[in-house]
């Protein structure tokens, strides 16, 4: 379990951080997003135990991240951003290390530094050093550390950066088979990677938390949900049909882009009634729809309008 | 304990993981027998004693120990793996002690791959060896008092020329503080028992004698006293500006 309360941090005149309160529970994913420098990696350091909060208190597992660190950390695994880590070692002797700091021992030791390593594919690396590795390794090579004494918390400051699609999508993979018995809290400003491992997601914009809720939720707040879109083979007519299609009743305004042919209709209000409106409209008018699709929302439109 | 040592142990390889503890080694040692027998007459004094080896160890340190101690907090802060230690389950203490003895070891093991020329004085001559260990003993907290100011250098910046460059200054004033270049500078405004004060802080004054054979307990106190304090500057330097 993670608790803040009014978590708040200060660097002279800038407030980096400001009275952030929130909890998550097991089980939970959650994402945290925001602008650059809108307080996530801050928030997380704090969480860490890295850097010490000006005023407000955060507690992991219970125990009090400035009164128990001790306690607090050894709850917690985390990859700080960026993944740094150190060089000159070798990948085998770096996970070592890390594993005998985290106090593993014999047995134990031997079966959580195999299964980290080969579930983060490091079995061609691991006599490398690791300075020589690319950015990808790296960023495995920081996961493999954050979970290698199996700990009930963890934090990630941007697990996902700089890996291709492949790696990430095998990093998504284990975050969510990790979250069925622990509490994960991830940032990241890759939008559709919230939709992907999150089951709550909080955005923050000036070290305030702007929105909390879940990914169906925030994207429910868009403008774009429950919006009606479809291309059409000819853009030819295009105006007419915008026109014909904005006096509808539920529709409140229409979108065109015309690269890829496509209008889309927003809603006045919201709930799926408007896609049965435009498919009328559109055998009365015969005007053929490809592609037609009733949209979720799209959070980086979302995203937008609450930090901007 | 545990945590110290497993930090000690990733420190002290990580010297020897490049170049550098080679390099320093050869250097340390070229520059040591080029003092002692060049400058310091080894042969032409004809005293079995070890004295011209001892006096240039003072100036040897002055440039070859900031040059161990100014990666030991700078490249951690530069790298960013400042904040993956300081995450892990341990103390803000035992990283602080564990880094400076690992150096404190390296700086050990050199000085200790000096023992030719101990071989060759008892080969020469006969030479009071308890003077001889006593020397060596004197050298070993010289360096660790040399490395103490260095780390605390080292964790004021993330660049690491100037964590070299501050360490030989502060290194160099406290060798000389018993003599007229840095009393001088205090003697115009400062209080008669400050002067006295500092005049006492030289390492000079303090290694000589331990270098003669003398081990006195003020001398070792003393460079007990200021490893301490320059390691707990070090602590509260870190927990001020490891985040920045």
């Amino acid at each position: 379990m993670i608790e803040t309360t009014d978590l708040t941090r200060r660097y002279g005149a800038l407030t980096a951080v400001d009275g952030i309160s929130f909890r998550v529970e097991p089980g939970e994913v959650l994402g945290f997003l925001g602008p650059n420098g809108a307080g996530k990696s801050t928030t997380m350091r704090m969480l860490a135990g890295f850097i010490a909060p000006t005023s407000g208190t955060a507690r992991i597992c219970g125990h009090d991240v400035e009164r128990d660190p001790l306690a607090a950390k050894r709850c917690l695994g985390y990859l700080p951003e960026g993944a740094p880590s150190y060089g000159e070692m070798s990948v085998r002797g770096f996970l070592g290390f890390i594993a005998d700091l985290r106090g593993l021992e014999g047995n134990t030791r031997r079966l959580r530094l195999d299964y980290v390593i080969e579930r983060l594919q490091l079995g061609q690396v691991l006599e490398q050093s690791i300075e020589t590795l690319s950015k990808g390794f790296r960023r495995r090579v920081g996961l493999a550390q954050a979970v290698v004494h199996d700990p009930p918390v963890l934090i990630l400051d941007e697990p996902t950066d700089g890996l291709d699609p492949n790696q990430k999508h095998e990093v998504r993979g284990l975050i969510a088979d990790m979250a069925r018995d622990k509490l994960i809290v991830v940032s990241t400003h890759i939008l559709e990677e919230v939709g992907a491992v999150c089951t709550r997601a909080i955005i923050i914009a000036r070290g305030r938390i702007v929105a909390d809720d879940t990914p169906q939720g925030l994207a429910a707040r868009s403008r774009y949900h429950d919006a009606v879109s479809f291309a059409l083979d000819d853009i030819g007519a295009v105006d007419g049909i915008r026109d014909s299609l904005a006096a509808l009743p539920g529709v409140v305004a229409v979108e065109v882009q015309e690269r890829e042919r496509r209008l889309t209709a927003l809603p006045r209000e919201p709930g799926p009634a408007l896609l049965a409106a435009v498919t009328d409209w559109a055998a009365q008018q015969r005007v053929t729809l490809r592609d037609l699709r009733l949209e979720s929302g799209r959070l980086d439109d979302v995203f937008r309008s609450i930090t901007a | 304990m545990r945590t110290v040592a497993i930090l000690f142990r990733r420190e002290l390889a990580s010297y020897f993981a490049t170049p550098l503890a080679y390099v320093f080694i050869l250097i340390f040692l070229v520059l040591a027998a080029a003092f002692t027998f060049y400058l310091g007459s080894f042969y032409e004094r004809g005293q079995a004693d070890l004295a011209p080896f001892f006096n240039f160890h003072p100036w040897l340190y002055l440039f070859l120990i900031p040059a161990i101690s100014m990666r030991l907090w700078a490249e951690e802060r530069k790298s960013g793996s400042i904040e993956l230690l300081m995450t892990q389950p341990l103390t803000l203490a035992q990283a602080v002690v564990a880094k400076f003895l690992a150096a404190w070891a390296f700086a050990g093991l050199a000085l200790a791959l000096t023992f030719p020329i101990w071989i060759t004085v008892n080969w020469l001559g006969s030479p009071d060896n308890g003077a001889i260990i006593a020397g060596y003993v004197g050298s070993l907290l010289m360096a660790g008092g040399f490395l103490a100011i260095g780390s605390c250098m080292s964790a004021l910046t993330r660049n690491q020329v100037i964590a070299f460059i501050s360490a030989v200054v502060v290194c160099f004033a406290f060798l000389l503080a018993g003599f007229p270049l840095v009393l001088d500078a205090f003697r115009g405004w400062a209080p008669g028992v400050v002067v006295d004060a500092i005049a006492q802080l030289s390492f000079l004054t303090h290694f000589e004698a331990l270098s003669k054979g003398v081990l006195d307990l003020r001398d070792l106190l003393y460079f007990g006293l200021t490893i301490t304090f320059f390691l707990i500057a070090t602590a509260i330097v870190l927990d001020v500006r490891k985040s920045q």
